[in-house]
């Protein structure tokens, strides 16, 4: 199906045309007048910054930039390309400096920010008293919202739900979390896809009525792709629709 | 009806010969007639629940009668290699929907491997009445297999050959596959005035086989079975460029801290992923614009999933759809690039919406009784729109609808839930996925709903998309 001949073709065709686009290009460059002196090229610039910049092992920093006249941006480590300015969570596991490389056309320009992680405590002491830690707090104390056939509305239950749910958000301020829509296998599997997402979004406005800031709250959805009961009865499909969280790492 | 019908009829006389039509019945017993690409099929015998009939002159006389002996060897073969070619010529010329295949109890004694070893008389007359025959003999030398093919009118024997032409390739079992398509398709083509056979397409789908959901390529007939991608997340509705060397899905990928529905291509060209911008939130259901300069793409970029159009590499990106809800499933139709289809809720359950490419013209596409309606795929010919339908009543079926008229025909019924229809380039054929084995697998029909293949076994198998090429 791909045959090379085809390949060649396409290439062939690709150099005449770049061939003709070169000698098009040489044509206008001799008819220009004589270009005026070159505007100098504004100098790149950016900024990094880490909050908190002390954290415990598997606490969240979120490291924000923002930057101008640069058109390639860099973090490392672990984070990689991105974009002019924006802001990402990070779960450093040691204390790490990340840098920012902005490159534009005036140039490049770097900035950095340290994060410390604190060491981790000596499990064997804390043993006999072990708090339940915010993982085991969450599983225990935030709901998922469940959801009618083909609907994003928020039920009774479901609002009582999300409102202990942010009862727990506002104990933990630090807690973030993912919020993921899922539907029952009726739906076809696209449609599914942008039901989940509306899903997650219902439970995430509620959350934000009820004072928990959007920031800590990122939604996916994934349709009917993960579903919690494999089951063909309303008892299993209404199990499987419905915003789920998750405890981000 | 009735001038309607008897137009149809002089199309089908004037492309193709005589035309016989199915209709079935509603629950309100109103017929409906699809006309114009379907009319030039041929259909399955009826069914006592259903109200059929036909039309067109000459009924038995409807499609060529072609023999095709058995492969005449001129070197010392192992039986298969001869074998897989008379096998694939015959199911893909069975299949073609355009011809009436002798059977072999009928043909003379002596299978012919050249043109003056044919003796046209014997096969023109009774019991073989064979219009066409097609024939040629594969030989084997130092620089590997050769098959000499032929196709006789066998009522006009001193007329050319309507086909001669050398095959060659390895003495490989993929080769002899390949060269057969080759023979078949060069058959169709010339019996079907020029319409390309589609022996030589391909058929992309999602399989969970190997434990993740990743994209897959067949070959039409369900052969060459072999995965593309290893993401091990969850891909899903691959779609075929137009061009057929890049595949765009749906997958899971990390972005802004939580992994969420991204879009993804595939070169099939280069074998790798091409960059493709990710976006906050879900992404999905890309769909190529027939040019393929654009992808069409649901995205929740914004907070609600609507319908985004960007250039095919992501950038240019503007939204067409303004609807609270979900809006989805977009479709380009083919031959005017001007015009989409799409799936959105926002008036109640999710049905099927026509708007033209920048937007404008939002139109809900009626049903008679609407219940749940997805996955529109248009007809190469952009006349006719297939989707899939869960009427109240029942479960998932693929109907088509000519848009022009509005006429319905219900090409599935009764046998699991059929979804995700896909039109292969003759317009001819349709790939979609169905549970009716109790599995979720891939299969194929003619466009009429006759002749269903199951093309996957292993697994479960779901969203098939048919190559242009």
């Amino acid at each position: 199906m791909y045959p090379s001949t085809h390949r060649k073709l396409t290439l062939l065709i690709g150099l005449v045309a770049l061939a003709v686009f070169a000698g098009g290009c040489k044509k206008k460059v001799a008819a220009t007048p004589p270009a005026a002196p070159p505007v100098p090229t504004p100098q790149p610039t950016v900024t990094l910054n880490a909050s908190p910049s002390t954290v415990n092992p598997g606490q969240t920093v979120t490291l924000s930039w923002s930057s101008t006249n640069a058109t390639d941006l860099e973090i490392q480590p672990a984070v990689g390309k991105v974009a002019p300015q924006g802001s990402t969570p990070e779960n450093p596991t040691q204390s790490t400096t990340y840098t920012i490389t902005a490159t534009g056309a005036g140039g490049s320009a770097t900035a950095s920010a340290s994060v410390n992680v604190n060491a981790p405590s000596a499990p064997a002491a804390m043993a006999p008293t072990a708090q339940p830690s915010v993982s085991d707090l969450f599983d225990q104390n935030v709901k998922d919202a469940y959801y009618d056939l083909d609907k994003s509305d928020l039920r009774e239950d479901a609002r009582a739900a999300l409102t202990k749910d942010a009862e727990f958000l506002r104990s933990y301020p630090q807690a973030k979390v993912s919020i993921e829509g899922h539907c029952d296998e009726r739906g076809s599997t696209e449609y599914n896809l942008g039901l989940g997402q509306r899903r997650a979004e219902a439970a995430k406005n509620y959350l934000i009525s009820l004072g928990i800031p959007a920031d800590r709250m990122e939604t996916t959805s994934w349709g009917k792709e993960r579903p919690f009961c494999a089951e063909h009865d309303e008892s299993c499909w209404q199990q499987n629709r419905r915003a789920h969280f998750v405890l981000s790492h | 009806m009735k001038a309607k019908m008897s137009k149809a009829r002089r199309k089908g006389n004037h492309k193709r010969g005589p035309l016989v039509m199915r209709t079935f019945t509603w629950l309100s017993f109103s017929r409906l007639i699809l006309a114009s690409a379907l009319a030039l099929l041929s259909f399955a015998l009826p069914s006592a629940a259903q109200d059929w009939f036909k039309t067109g002159t000459g009924l038995g006389v409807t499609k060529a009668r072609l023999a095709l002996p058995d492969t005449v060897t001129r070197s010392a073969f192992g039986p298969p290699l001869p074998k897989t070619f008379h096998d694939v010529v015959w199911a893909d010329l069975d299949y073609s929907g355009i011809l009436d295949m002798v059977s072999p109890s009928f043909y003379p004694v002596q299978a012919p491997g050249q043109p003056s070893e044919l003796k046209a008389a014997d096969w023109a007359a009774a019991p073989a009445n064979a219009y066409m025959v097609a024939y040629g003999s594969l030989s084997m030398d130092a620089s590997g297999l050769a098959f000499a093919g032929y196709l006789s009118d066998v009522h006009n024997p001193t007329a050319p050959l309507a086909l001669q032409k050398i095959y060659r390739g390895a003495a490989t079992d993929a080769d002899v596959r390949r060269m057969a398509h080759q023979f078949a398709d060069d058959i169709i083509g010339v019996l079907s005035g020029g319409q390309t056979g589609i022996a030589q397409t391909k058929i992309a789908y999602a399989s969970a086989r190997n434990g993740n959901k990743e994209i897959w390529v067949m070959d039409y007939d369900g052969a060459n079975q072999q995965q593309l991608t290893h993401l091990k997340s969850i891909a899903l509705t691959p779609r075929w460029s137009p061009d057929a060397t890049r595949i765009a899905f749906t997958c899971f990928a990390p972005f802004w801290g939580v992994t969420s529905a991204q879009i993804c291509i595939y070169s099939t060209a280069s074998d790798r992923l091409i960059a493709f911008p990710r976006y906050r939130g879900t992404n999905g259901s890309p769909a190529w614009s027939p040019d393929g300069s654009e992808i069409a793409f649901m995205s929740s970029l914004n907070g609600d999933p609507e319908i985004y159009i960007s250039d095919a590499g992501g950038a240019h990106l503007h939204r067409i759809t303004f609807a609270a809800g979900v809006s989805t499933s977009p479709a380009w139709n083919p031959k005017t690039g001007k015009q989409l289809a799409f799936v959105s809720d926002r008036a109640g359950a999710p049905v099927l919406y026509l708007a033209n490419s920048d937007g404008s013209n939002v139109e809900k596409l009626n049903l008679p009784d609407m219940g749940y309606v997805v996955d529109p795929a248009w007809s190469p010919n952009g006349q006719l729109l297939a989707f899939s339908w869960r009427r109240p009543s029942g479960n998932y079926d693929i109907y088509v609808m000519e848009i022009v008229s509005q006429q319905l025909v219900e090409l599935t019924r009764d046998a699991g839930r059929n979804e995700r229809p896909s039109w292969a380039p003759d317009g001819r054929h349709i790939v979609f996925e169905s549970t009716r084995t109790g599995t979720r697998q891939i299969w194929s029909m003619l466009a009429d709903g006759s002749q269903p293949h199951q093309l996957t076994f292993q697994g479960q198998n779901e969203s098939p998309s048919w190559s242009s090429k």
